[in-house]
C-alpha cells in the first residue's frame, strides 16, 4: 500500500469511488443529471442535511453520537415561526436567538454526558424527546411565515451557467462545510476533538480537558442543528414541529458513508459532504426514474451503511492483526488501574532478552 | 566509584496507598539522584504500578511525602506532576495513534498563526525535536505508521520536552527487539548524562545489569531494599524479588506427594507453543501430583496455562489427554475434558463482580451442564453453602455480591467454582497473589488436600517457598521458554531461584 | 412465597411510580378504576392501559436481556413495521392466516438473527449493528407494502388485536404470556444467569465456560421475535400495515421502559417483570395526560424528565452522593 492509501484514507477513497460510480450510472442513464441545474437543486434540497452532517461529523470524530439533531432542528423551525409571526421579531434577531438557544441546549447535553458518565446515545435520545416535546407544545400545526425579508432571503440565489441556481441556503451549507473543515482540521480545538475520539483516557493523560471538549462538541452540534432549522425554514417558509423526524439517521449515515469511523478519532467533513451528495444523488436518480419509489433510497442508504461499516471493521481487524500495534480499537488497559497484569495479557512482539 | 554522590532530585518518603481490603503500598521510600538510571523491580502486586501512579498523581496517596529538589510537591492529576517535572511513559504507549507524530508531540500547545494551528512549523519543530532523540522521521505522518519502538521514543521525546527532571519508564522494552532495545539504551544513557533521573521498570534482569546504576526492590507493597546495581549479584536480586534468601530455612515444610504416580500421565504437553506467545514446552500432569511452574513476571509462565486451558490455541506441538491428542479451541473444550483454571487477575478474568457468591460458584458447573439443565435454586444454595463451609469462605451468606469479599475469600470462591465441576486437572495462576499472609497457608493446605484426593494440579506461582513445598516437579520458565525441570529432592527454594536467575548470556534471543 | 415477596420488594420503586401515575389518572378522571364486564370482556381505565401498553410491554420484554448484556437494539420499531407488513401482504396475497402470522414471526426472527450475527460474530458495537437495520428497515417495510397503508379484512388477523380471551383483550393476554414465557425461559433455565454474567464480565464468563457468542446472539433473536409479535398487534389494531408509522420511535419507549425497570445500561442484573412495569408506567403517564385534556405532546417532555432522573440515579458520579444521603438517613433512623 502506498503512502496515500492508508487505513485513514481508504474509507474516504471508497466513498469517492462510490460517488463517482453512482454519478456515472446516473449520467449515462439521464444525461440531464449532469447539468448544473440538477446539481444546484441537489445542493439546495440537501442544505439542511449537509449542515446537520457537519455537526454530526464533529461529534462522531469525538467518539460520540447525537440523536437529538432532528428534533432540535424541528424545534428551531417552530420557534422561528412563533418568534417572527407571533412575537413579530425581525428575522435577524430571531436567528440569533435560536442559534444561542441551540448552542446552550447542546452544552447541556454535553455536560450531562460528561458529568453523569452516561452513554451519549441515551442522553441525546432523552434530549430528542425533550426537544420534540417542546416543539409540539409550541404548536402541533405547521405555521407559515409571511415576512418580506424572509421571502427575499429565500429567493436570493446566484445564477449558474446552464440555468442552475446556487441558492442562499445552498451557499450557507457550503460555507458551513468550509468552516467545519477549518474548525476540525485547522484549530487546536479540532486536534482535541480528534484526541478525544482516539482515546479519551489517553487524551486526558496528555493534559486534555475532556469534559470541556465534550461540552463544546455537543454545543457545536446543536448549534449546527439550529442553523439547519433556520435553513429549512427558509426553504419551506414555515415552521413545523415534526420537521426533521428521522434525519439524525440520514446525518449519521452521511457521516459514516463519508469515511468517518463510528468508533471515533478518524474522519472529516469532506467525506460527509460526499456522503450527503450520495444520498441526494440516489434520491434524484429515483425521482428521474419515476418507476422506482422513494423507499429504495432508505434501502440503498442502509446497504451502503452496512457496506461501509463492514469495510471499516475489516480494516480495523486487519490492521490489528497484521499492522503495527497501537492502532487497534481494543479498550486500553488503563495504566492507573490498581492491578495491571501485563503477564496475563501477552504483548505483541516476541520477547527479546537484550544482548550485552 | 562515585566520590561525591550526585544531588537528590526526587525523594519520596513513606508512600502509602490503601485499597479496600489490601494495602497496595505500605510506607515505601524512593530516592532518585540526578544523572542516574534507577531500576524499580518487583513481581506482580509488588506495588510498582501503584508507586508510579502516586508519583505521577494518577492516583491520590493515603500517606507519605514527595519532594522535588528539596521542595515538597503534591502532584494533583497528571498535569500537576508534569508541571513539577515528573513524566511517565508506559509500556502500552499512551499516545494517540490516530494523530500525526507532531500532533502527538504538541497536543494542547500547538504553535498557532492567525488562530489556526501552524502545521508546517509544528511539523518542522517536531522533526527537529525528534532528531535530538536520534530519530529522523517525517513528523507529519500518523503515529500508527511507526513501529512500537519508534512510538516509544516519540513518547519519551514528548515527556522530556514537556518537563524532564524525572522520567519514569514502565516496561519500555517489553515489545522491542534487540536492536530497538539498544537504540533505546543509547538514548537513555545520553539523557542520563544530561542529568535526568530515570526510573526504569522492567522484568528483564539482563537489562537491569546492562543499563541501571541503582536498584529499588518492592515486594507485597513494601520496600525490600535499595542497592547499587554493581554491588548486587543476580542471585541476591532474584532472592530479594522473590522474598527468599537462598540460604535461609523455609518455614513451610516440604510435603510433596508420595512420588509421581506410576502409569501414563493424565495430560501431556509435547512441545506445545504458540508463535509470539510462548516457546515450545513439555509438561506432564499426573493425577494426585502437583506440577509447579516458576519464573519471573513475563517469563511465559502464565502463557503456558493459557495454552493448556484453550484461552489461546497452540500452533505447534500437541496436547495428549487420556492418551489421545486433542486441540483446544476455547476454554469450553478444556472444561469438557475436566480442566479448571483460576486465572491470575481475579478482578478482570476471575470473579463476575455484581453477581452473588452463589452465582459465581455455580457458574462453571452450570456452563458445563448447558443452559437447559439449570441447577435448581435449592441445589445452588446447597452447593454454595457446602463450599463456603468446606473452604471456610468468610461471609455471612452466599447472596452477598462477590466483590465485597477479601482477596483470599474471592480466591476460595473461584476455587469453589472449579471444584464444583469436579475437575481432573486444576490450573492455578498465582493462587496466593494479593492475599494476606494468613490466608496463604490456608490456600496451600487446600491445594495439598486436593492433590491427596487424586486431582492433578498445575500451579504457577512466584512464591518460591510455596512452590517448593508442594510441587512434585517444577517447570522453570524464562524469557517465554522453558528453562529447566526440577524433580524430587532437587526441588528447593534455592535451586528454583538459581534456575530462574541462571546467567544466560550464552543463550540466543528467543 | 418468599420469592414472590422478595421480587415485589425489589420492584418497589417501579410499583411506586406506577401507583403515582395511576393516582394521577384517578385524579383527572374519576371512575378510572371502575371495571365492568360487558359481552364477556372487561372494560375500564386499567384494562385500557394494559391494552394500549401491550406493544411496548412486548418490546421491553425483548429489550431487557439485550440491555443486560451491555447491548442495545435500535431496530425493534422497524422490525414491528416489517413484520406487520409481511402479515398484511401475506393475507392479501391469499395466504392462510396462520401462515401469514408465522411468516411475520419468522421475519422477526430473521431480523434478530441478523443483528445477533453482527454483534456476536462480527463484533460490531450493538448500537452500530442495529442502526443498520434501523436505517434500512422502513424502506424494506415500504417495499413490501409498496408505499401504501396496506389494509386487510382477514378477520383472524384483525382478531389478534380485537378479540377477547379470558375477559381480557387478546394483546394483553399475548403480552403477559410473552412476559411470563420469557421470565420462565430466563429464570427456569440458566439463560438468565449467563446473560447477567456475560453482561457483567464477558472475559470471566468465557473463562468459566459460558458460550458468550451464543448468549449474545440469542438475546437479539428473542428481541426480534418479541418485536414481530408487537408488530402483529399494532398492524391488527389499525387493520392495516403502515410502513411509515408502525412502531415509530417505539424502540425508545422500550429502552426507557427497561431503564425505568431498573436495568443498568452498563449491563448486568435485569428483570422482565420490572421492565413490564416500566412499560406500564409510560403508558399510564400517557393516558393520564390524555385524560387530563393536556396536549399529548407533554408526554414526550415528561418522559425525558423521568429518564433524566433515572439516569442521574444510575450514574456512577451520583452514587457516592446517594450512598452518603442514605447513610445519613439511616443514622437519623437509628437515633430516633
Amino acid at each position: 500500500m502506498g503512502r496515500f492509501v492508508t487505513t485513514r484514507t481508504l474509507p474516504l477513497l471508497a466513498t469517492v469511488v462510490v460517488f463517482v460510480l453512482i454519478y456515472a450510472v446516473c449520467a449515462a442513464q439521464y444525461p440531464a443529471m449532469l447539468g448544473l441545474r440538477v446539481m444546484g437543486n441537489l445542493l439546495t434540497d440537501n442544505a439542511f442535511l449537509g449542515i446537520l452532517a457537519v455537526g454530526m461529523t464533529v461529534v462522531v470524530v469525538a467518539g460520540g453520537i447525537d440523536l437529538s439533531v432532528g428534533a432540535v432542528m424541528g424545534l428551531t423551525t417552530v420557534a422561528l415561526a412563533r418568534l417572527i409571526e407571533g412575537a413579530g421579531l425581525p428575522p435577524a434577531l430571531a436567528f440569533a436567538l435560536v442559534l444561542a438557544l441551540g448552542g446552550l441546549f447542546g452544552a447541556g447535553v454535553g455536560a450531562a454526558i460528561h458529568y453523569l458518565k452516561a452513554p451519549a446515545f441515551i442522553v441525546t435520545l432523552t434530549a430528542m424527546f425533550l426537544a420534540r416535546g417542546c416543539a409540539l407544545l409550541i404548536s402541533t400545526d405547521s405555521i407559515p411565515i409571511h415576512n418580506a425579508a424572509y421571502d427575499t432571503l429565500a429567493a436570493t440565489a446566484l445564477a449558474l451557467p446552464g440555468g442552475g441556481r446556487l441558492t442562499l441556503v445552498a451557499g450557507i451549507m457550503l460555507l458551513t462545510f468550509l468552516a467545519g473543515g477549518i474548525l476540525l482540521h485547522g484549530t487546536r480545538f479540532g486536534a482535541r476533538v480528534f484526541a478525544l475520539g482516539g482515546n479519551a483516557h489517553f487524551a486526558q493523560l496528555m493534559g486534555i480537558n475532556t469534559g470541556r471538549t465534550t461540552i463544546l462538541v455537543h454545543a457545536f452540534c446543536s448549534l449546527m442543528a439550529a442553523l439547519a432549522g433556520i435553513v429549512f425554514s427558509l426553504y419551506t417558509r414555515s415552521g413545523y414541529a415534526l420537521t426533521g423526524t428521522g434525519v439524525e439517521l440520514d446525518a449519521i449515515a452521511a457521516v459514516v458513508i463519508g469515511g468517518t469511523l463510528l468508533t471515533g478519532g478518524v474522519g472529516g467533513v469532506a467525506g460527509s459532504f460526499i456522503g450527503v451528495l450520495i444520498q441526494g444523488l440516489i434520491l434524484t436518480w429515483i425521482t428521474f426514474d419515476g418507476t422506482l419509489s422513494s423507499w429504495w433510497t432508505k434501502i440503498a442508504i442502509g446497504a451502503l451503511l452496512f457496506l461501509f461499516i463492514a469495510v471499516q471493521r475489516l480494516i480495523l481487524v486487519a490492521s490489528a492483526r497484521y499492522g503495527r500495534s497501537g492502532a487497534g480499537p481494543a479498550a486500553p488497559n488503563t495504566p492507573n488501574q490498581a492491578t495491571s497484569a501485563p503477564a496475563s495479557r501477552p504483548s505483541s512482539g516476541a520477547a527479546a532478552p537484550s544482548a550485552s | 566509584m562515585a566520590v561525591t554522590p550526585p544531588p537528590v532530585v526526587l525523594a519520596a518518603r513513606g508512600l502509602t496507598r490503601q485499597y479496600p481490603g489490601v494495602r497496595a503500598l505500605d510506607g515505601v521510600d524512593l530516592t532518585l539522584r540526578a544523572g542516574e538510571i534507577h531500576a524499580l523491580l518487583g513481581e506482580n502486586g509488588a506495588g510498582k504500578s501503584t508507586l508510579i501512579n502516586l508519583l505521577t498523581g494518577a492516583q491520590p496517596r493515603d500517606g507519605g511525602t514527595i519532594t522535588m529538589d528539596g521542595v515538597e510537591i503534591d502532584p494533583d492529576g497528571p498535569g500537576g506532576a508534569v508541571k513539577a517535572g515528573i513524566a511517565a511513559v508506559y509500556q502500552e504507549i499512551t499516545l494517540l495513534p490516530n494523530l500525526t507524530v507532531a500532533q502527538n508531540l504538541y497536543l494542547g500547545r500547538e504553535p498557532t498563526r492567525w488562530g489556526l494551528v501552524h502545521r508546517s512549523r509544528m511539523n518542522q519543530e517536531g522533526a527537529a525535536l525528534l532528531r535530538r532523540f536520534g530519530l529522523t522521521i517525517d513528523a507529519s505522518r500518523p503515529l500508527s505508521d511507526f513501529s512500537t519502538a519508534v512510538q516509544q521514543l516519540i513518547a519519551i521525546a514528548r515527556a522530556v520536552d514537556l518537563s524532564a527532571k524525572v522520567l519514569i519508564l514502565d516496561e519500555p522494552t517489553a515489545s522491542l527487539d534487540t536492536a530497538e532495545v539498544q537504540t533505546l539504551f543509547t538514548l537513555l544513557r545520553s539523557l542520563r548524562d544530561q542529568g535526568l533521573a530515570i526510573v526504569f521498570v522492567t522484568h528483564f534482569l539482563d537489562q537491569v545489569y546492562a543499563l541501571t546504576d541503582r536498584i529499588t526492590v518492592l515486594r507485597n507493597g513494601r520496600l525490600v531494599g535499595e542497592r547499587r546495581t554493581a554491588d548486587l549479584p543476580r542471585l541476591d536480586l532474584v532472592a530479594m524479588m522473590l522474598g527468599k534468601t537462598p540460604t535461609a530455612e523455609s518455614h513451610l515444610s516440604r510435603r510433596p506427594a508420595a512420588g509421581i504416580p506410576a502409569g501414563a500421565p493424565l495430560v501431556r504437553a509435547e512441545g506445545l507453543g504458540r508463535r509470539r506467545l510462548v516457546g515450545a514446552f513439555d509438561a506432564e500432569l499426573h493425577a494426585g501430583a502437583v506440577l509447579g511452574a516458576a519464573g519471573l513476571l513475563g517469563s511465559g509462565r502464565t502463557e503456558t496455562a493459557m495454552l493448556l486451558f484453550g484461552v489461546e490455541t497452540a500452533d505447534q506441538g500437541q496436547l495428549v489427554v487420556d492418551g489421545k491428542a486433542v486441540t483446544l479451541r476455547s476454554p469450553r473444550d478444556a472444561i469438557r475434558l475436566g480442566f479448571g483454571f483460576c486465572p491470575e487477575d481475579r478482578k478482570l478474568d476471575g470473579i463476575v463482580a455484581g453477581l452473588s457468591i452463589r452465582e459465581n460458584i455455580v457458574l462453571a458447573l452450570q456452563a458445563k451442564r448447558g443452559w437447559w439443565r439449570r441447577l435448581s435454586t435449592a441445589q445452588q444454595h446447597e452447593l454454595a453453602d457446602r463450599y463456603i463451609k468446606l473452604l471456610d469462605i468468610r461471609t455471612p451468606d452466599a447472596e452477598k455480591p462477590i466483590q465485597l469479599l477479601s482477596g483470599g475469600n474471592q480466591q476460595k470462591a473461584l476455587l469453589a467454582r472449579w471444584l464444583a465441576t469436579e475437575p481432573r486437572l486444576l490450573i492455578l495462576d498465582e493462587p496466593t497473589r494479593g492475599i494476606d499472609v494468613g490466608a496463604h497457608a490456608e490456600i496451600v493446605r487446600l491445594l495439598e488436600n486436593l492433590r491427596d484426593r487424586g486431582m492433578a494440579l498445575y500451579v504457577i506461582s512466584s512464591e518460591i517457598e510455596e512452590v517448593a513445598a508442594y510441587s512434585d516437579r517444577v517447570l522453570v520458565m524464562r524469557d517465554r521458554a522453558p528453562a529447566g525441570l526440577l524433580e524430587g529432592d532437587s526441588i528447593t527454594p534455592a535451586a528454583i531461584v538459581n534456575a530462574i536467575a541462571a546467567d544466560h548470556h550464552t543463550r540466543g534471543a528467543a | 412465597m418468599s420469592a414472590v415477596t422478595q421480587r415485589l420488594k425489589a420492584a418497589r420503586p417501579q410499583l411506586a411510580l406506577l401507583a403515582v401515575a395511576l393516582l394521577v389518572n384517578v385524579f383527572v378522571a374519576p371512575g378510572f378504576l371502575d371495571l365492568r364486564l360487558q359481552d364477556g370482556r372487561l372494560f375500564g381505565g386499567l384494562i385500557d392501559i394494559l391494552n394500549r401498553g401491550a406493544p411496548v410491554m412486548l418490546l421491553a420484554v425483548g429489550m431487557a436481556p439485550v440491555i443486560a448484556t451491555r447491548g442495545i437494539d435500535l431496530s425493534v420499531g422497524v422490525i414491528m413495521a416489517i413484520s406487520g407488513a409481511v402479515a398484511a401482504a401475506g393475507v392479501n396475497a391469499g395466504l392462510a392466516w396462520p401462515v401469514a402470522i408465522l411468516a411475520a414471526l419468522a421475519t422477526g426472527l430473521v431480523c434478530g438473527l441478523w443483528n445477533g450475527l453482527l454483534v456476536a460474530v462480527f463484533r460490531l458495537q450493538p448500537i452500530v449493528a442495529t442502526l443498520i437495520l434501523m436505517v434500512a428497515g422502513r424502506g424494506i417495510a415500504q417495499l413490501i407494502t409498496e408505499g401504501r397503508i396496506l389494509t386487510f379484512t382477514e378477520p383472524h388477523l384483525i382478531a389478534v388485536a380485537g378479540s377477547t380471551l379470558a375477559a381480557l383483550p387478546l394483546p394483553v393476554v399475548l403480552a403477559l404470556a410473552a412476559a411470563g414465557l420469557t421470565g420462565l425461559l430466563v429464570r427456569a433455565t440458566a439463560l438468565g444467569l449467563f446473560v447477567e454474567a456475560v453482561g457483567t464480565n464477558p472475559r470471566s464468563s468465557r473463562l468459566a465456560g459460558v458460550h458468550t457468542g451464543l448468549v449474545l446472539g440469542a438475546v437479539y433473536v428473542w428481541s426480534g421475535l418479541m418485536a414481530a409479535l408487537a408488530g402483529l398487534i399494532a398492524t391488527a389494531d389499525i387493520k392495516g400495515a403502515d410502513a411509515n408509522n408502525a412502531g415509530l420511535w417505539l424502540e425508545l419507549d422500550a429502552i426507557l421502559a427497561v431503564v425505568i425497570g431498573g436495568t443498568s445500561l452498563y449491563g448486568g442484573r435485569f428483570s422482565i417483570g420490572r421492565s413490564v412495569l416500566g412499560a406500564l408506567v409510560l403508558q399510564a403517564m400517557r393516558t393520564a395526560i390524555l385524560r387530563a385534556g393536556l396536549p399529548p405532546e407533554l408526554n414526550l417532555v415528561l418522559m425525558a424528565l423521568v429518564v433524566a432522573a433515572v439516569l442521574t440515579q444510575q450514574s456512577p458520579a451520583f452514587r457516592p452522593v446517594a450512598t452518603r444521603l442514605m447513610a445519613r438517613l439511616k443514622n437519623k433512623e437509628a437515633q430516633a
